[in-house]
């Protein structure tokens, strides 16, 4: 125990919830609050904060996991190159078991492919200076928290000289997908419920843009439970009395201008591209691919490989999940033939994905 | 993913820290941080990198005060 563990007191949450209460009542539309981050989507079911907010307040996830929104033509160039002689995959756990458009990393791994999972990139890195006489791809995917450590994965097999680690790089980040949903009509967004870990690194100034075109506010909120309703107190303040600015729950680790060298890093080492989202499409400026320097590290231009013919899974509805527009109740997959045993779209797959966390907590 | 712990430091040497947390120890790279990082500081650790230190102040004042604000008995 450490005192941190403060930020989940049970009393503290529920007085929150009172005051989110007791300010919302006989409100007719319901507030309608999206958070942009598959670990806030968790830290909603896991601890069941929506049975206490009023029906006033709705809180819906939009396309904040990062293994959900990466389209399957990523997985299928993956599972190809786990198919090359002398090459070894490493990734984080959750990409393993996303099915692409025939195969999971999952079974190629069954099959004999040596795909190993990692807790960090520097364990990759370390694979690649054990193995020199093999190719070690790094499966390189994740939003703006993430992506730093990929470039710093980077930078340190540079500087040791492992010419041997690659990096199959999908980044994404989140400012443009949010800009394209706050336009949505369909969605009415009243406010955003701003990532914790990703505005550590890009700060809480990104979002401003998003208050003055969009009029909505938005607020940089923790991943503890008494921080995300504090974050949505302080929206139903905003929301109800007309504002919209920027404001930070999280201050305990998010400053305005975020974290200067992770940023330096990124752009050193990463170069903007227009990203293909699932659910989304391609949105300009949304995605970070390795910059023209660092092409020797890249494993899309460096290994020629052939994809499979791009397939997408019938009936599956994480396109609109992603988008905040369906929840996964609505989906005729969903607790069917869809399970977290036996997943069929992507975010029944990754543990932060809004279909698993909802079969896992609201079944 | 973007899932970070926040853990103290306790031993630092060059750009590599070793973290602990309810007696979990683990080494996190430093690479990343643009803030000065001392023995005792408490770091988010995501990934195997310290992407930010944590205002221990700032976290007790904002505890303080949603206890202060929000314990149900005060709101009646």
């Amino acid at each position: 125990m450490n005192y941190l563990d403060q930020f989940r007191d049970k009393g503290v949450v529920k007085g929150l919830a009172q005051r989110i209460s007791s300010l919302t009542k006989g409100r007719g539309r319901p507030l309608t609050f999206m958070e942009v981050c598959g670990t806030h989507t968790m830290a909603i079911y896991q601890y069941g904060l929506r049975s206490l907010l009023p029906p006033e307040v709705r809180l819906i996830s939009g396309p904040g996991c990062p293994v959900c929104v990466t389209p399957n033509g990523y997985l299928d160039r993956a599972v190809a190159l786990s198919r090359l002689p002398d090459l070894i995959i490493t990734t984080f756990g959750d990409m393993l078991r996303v099915p692409g458009s025939s195969s999971s990393l999952m079974e190629e791994r069954a099959k004999g492919a040596d795909i190993r999972v990692v807790y960090s990139p520097l364990d990759a890195v370390r694979i690649a200076a054990g193995n020199p006489q093999k190719r070690v791809v790094f499966l390189g995917v994740g939003f703006e928290t993430t992506a730093p450590t990929i470039a710093g994965s980077i930078l340190t097999a540079k500087a040791q000289g492992i010419g041997n680690y690659l990096v199959l790089a999908s980044h994404k980040t989140m400012p443009q997908p949010m800009a394209i949903l706050s336009a949505d009509p369909e969605l009415a967004v009243d406010g955003y419920i701003c990532p914790a870990h990703v505005s550590a690194i890009i700060g809480a100034d990104a979002y401003r843009f998003l208050c003055r075109e969009y009029r909505v506010p938005c607020v940089v909120t923790g991943f503890e439970p008494t921080d995300v309703m504090q974050g949505v107190e302080m929206l139903v303040r905003q929301a109800l009395s007309g504002q919209s600015k920027v404001e930070i729950q999280y201050s305990r680790v998010v400053r305005w201008e975020g974290n200067a060298k992770a940023q330096a890093i990124l752009a050193e080492v990463f170069t903007p591209f227009d990203a293909d989202w699932r659910g989304i499409g391609a949105l300009p400026g949304s995605g970070l691919r390795i910059a023209d320097s660092y092409h020797a590290f890249d494993a899309e231009r460096a290994i020629a490989v052939t994809v499979e013919e791009l397939k997408e899974h019938q009936g599956c509805l994480c396109g609109e999940i992603l988008k905040g527009k369906v929840s996964p109740f609505d989906c005729p997959l969903f607790g069917k033939s869809c399970t977290t045993e036996s997943p069929v779209g992507a975010c029944m797959v990754s543990s932060e994905g809004t279909c698993a966390a909802a079969y896992k907590y609201a079944i | 993913m973007c899932v970070g712990v926040p853990m103290q430091v306790i031993s630092i040497e060059g750009d590599q820290a070793m973290t602990e947390v309810d007696g979990v120890k683990r080494e996190a790279s430093l690479m990343l941080l643009d803030q000065d990082v001392k023995v005792g500081d408490f770091v988010i650790i995501h990934a195997g990198f310290a992407i930010s230190k944590l205002d221990q102040e700032d976290a007790r004042e904002t505890l303080a005060l949603m206890r202060e604000l929000f314990t149900p008995e005060l709101l009646g």
